[in-house]
């Protein structure tokens, strides 16, 4: 005899249309493009890969993707441990609102990400003449690139820290203090432990956004080849030279990156339950 | 009256009661300071270099012929691929919250790609798979479907960007969502399909239309995984983010700014209308 289906238990044939319309969308809109990028890099064979990816041009292009993220993203941990300190463990007016100042840069389009900082530092912006006259480059050079970058990473590690230090509360450190902590220690000692998993977790994809970022870095970088070329540029930069395997060669490390990301996210997800979900 | 306000403003004061835990100043003025110089002052430089302009001029710029065709395809393109992760993303929450099924911790993991994978990288895979010799591009080249170098391709294109903005806003309500209310309308008579339809989905209501909002506000400002497939024509397959770009190649930067405080201004009333729907939410959800 069939066993009876639990009343909020979806029959059968729902299940498997469900599932099978969910696995078939998947695999067509995230799969897909996954497979066709170590595809077309293995296109002429591994060795085609290696030389690809150890050309000087890479070489820099990940160099200069990696010291990016180097100052990006301890920079907006920084500022994300201070921000969220500031704003969950003290009451002031315009808490919501400021929490939302923080937030702007994910709505700002990367493109107009790149453009400000090209209106602030560029040759006509603000600081274009003093900049010249003392011989700094910003625009078309690293540190507009490393700019950027924090711009656009720049709510990741608060968004992060903010909610859970907010549901943590502050009876902890108050006991501290009350006993004679002082504010440092009352950090180190009883803050830090108990947020650690969730500023890793908004380290861990504020580091895979500051890597991969394109539309704002593609704006103030200049392409300048073994200088200012990111490795999503130089990704670029191969692609509109019809050098598909060497674009997709280095695109197949950023997929590197991002499966290395989606994993630790996963095992930290499992690690502490509570950081998961919430959002982006 | 005048008293009134005045105890009334004494027992409510500027900060309610002084935290026992120190570092509020310092931390406040790193937030505020770094805030300020990173994000506010170079945001405003948009709106002061657009001011540059006469009124008239803004308008040539902001609301010229291929400007107003851009701003036709960015949004719309973002409005229908909001629409296809509507659909797929609800359904791929229902499937990893009530389904067991092989393979569900790599779906799970799987639905974030779009959140680690570089939008550059996404935007050549999906240019080489739906270009008319790609792996799938072939089989929609006989059926007369333009895929890559189109329209559709920017739908495309931001259809992966958007897709885990709707199925993880919805996964935690759907989780949430007590049980007892669909056995009561299942033991009140109503079938599956009836519960579904008139108790869970409207639950969901709120949820569902925050994601498609955040997954709305986000494609429009995308980029990176547009440019490659959508063959960038003017009037035709060039997104607003590429206008700017073609405006600033072209030392016009005031007119890029004017581009830019358009989208800068549809920014924010969305992020406007996502903080309304929210907060419709809570009251909703409790």
């Amino acid at each position: 005899m069939r066993r009876a289906r639990h009343p909020t238990e979806d029959p059968l044939w729902a299940k498997v249309l469900i599932t099978t319309l969910v696995l078939g969308f998947l695999a067509l809109v995230l799969l897909l493009p996954l497979a066709a990028v170590f595809a077309e890099a293995f296109r002429r064979g591994a060795d085609a890969v290696v030389g690809a990816v150890s050309n000087p041009d890479a070489i820099a292009a990940i160099k200069l993707t990696l010291l990016t993220a180097a100052i990006a993203v301890p920079f907006n941990a920084v500022f994300g441990l201070c921000a969220s300190w500031a704003v969950a463990k003290h009451e002031f007016p315009g808490k919501s609102f400021l929490i939302t100042l923080i937030d702007l840069p994910f709505s700002v389009s990367p493109v107009v990400a790149g453009l400000i900082y090209v209106l602030v530092f560029g040759m006509q912006g603000w600081f274009g003449e003093a900049l010249i006259d003392h011989d700094i480059k910003i625009i078309f050079a690293v540190p507009g690139i490393i700019l950027a970058t924090v711009f656009v990473t720049f709510p990741f590690v608060a968004r992060e820290l903010i909610p859970l230090m907010q549901e943590q509360g502050t009876a902890e450190e108050e006991a501290a203090i009350s006993m004679g902590a002082s504010g440092l220690y009352t950090f180190w000692r009883v803050t830090a432990p108990n947020v650690r998993w969730g500023l890793l977790y908004g380290v861990l994809l504020c580091n895979a956004r500051a890597m991969g970022e394109f539309g704002a870095v593609s704006v103030v970088s200049g392409h300048i080849r073994g200088l200012t070329n990111t490795m999503p540029l130089h990704v670029e930069i191969l692609y509109n030279e019809y050098d598909f395997v060497g674009a997709f060669s280095v695109a197949a490390l950023l997929c590197l990156l991002a499966v290395a990301t989606l994993v630790l996210k996963g095992l930290l997800e499992i690690a502490q339950p509570a950081v998961r979900g919430r959002g982006h | 009256m005048a008293t009134t306000t005045a105890i009334a403003a004494r027992r409510r004061p500027l900060f309610r009661r002084k935290s026992a835990i120190p570092g509020f100043g310092l931390t406040m003025g790193v937030t505020l300071s770094v805030l300020s110089l990173v994000v506010l002052i170079p945001l405003s430089a948009v709106a002061i270099k657009a001011a540059e302009l006469s009124p008239a001029e803004f308008f040539a710029a902001a609301f010229s012929e291929r400007a107003i065709a851009a701003y036709r395809l960015t949004f719309g393109a973002a409005f229908a691929a909001a629409v296809i992760n509507g659909v797929f993303g609800v359904l791929t929450a229902w499937a990893l919250v009530r389904y067991e099924f092989p393979g569900k911790s790599i779906v799970n993991a799987m639905v974030d790609l779009p959140f680690a994978l570089p939008t550059a990288v996404a935007g050549i895979a999906l240019a080489t798979l739906y270009a008319p010799n790609g792996w799938v591009g072939q089989y929609l080249t006989p059926l007369g479907i333009k895929a890559a170098y189109n329209p559709l391709g920017v739908v495309i294109a931001l259809t992966f960007i958007g897709l885990p903005f709707v199925v993880r806003t919805i996964e935690p309500v759907l989780r949430d969502l007590a049980a007892d209310v669909e056995e009561a309308a299942a033991s009140l008579g109503a079938s599956r399909i009836q519960t579904v339809a008139r108790v869970v989905l409207p639950a969901l209501g709120p949820a569902w239309l925050t994601g498609f909002a955040l997954a709305f506000a986000r494609a429009v400002g995308e980029y990176g995984s547009v440019i490659f497939i959508a063959g960038n024509m003017p009037y035709t397959s060039e997104i607003a983010p590429l206008l700017i770009i073609i405006q600033l190649e072209q030392y016009e930067y005031a007119a890029a700014a004017a581009i830019a405080v358009v989208m800068l201004l549809a920014s924010f009333a969305m992020l406007f209308v996502i903080n309304a729907i929210q907060a419709w939410a809570r009251r909703i959800e409790g």
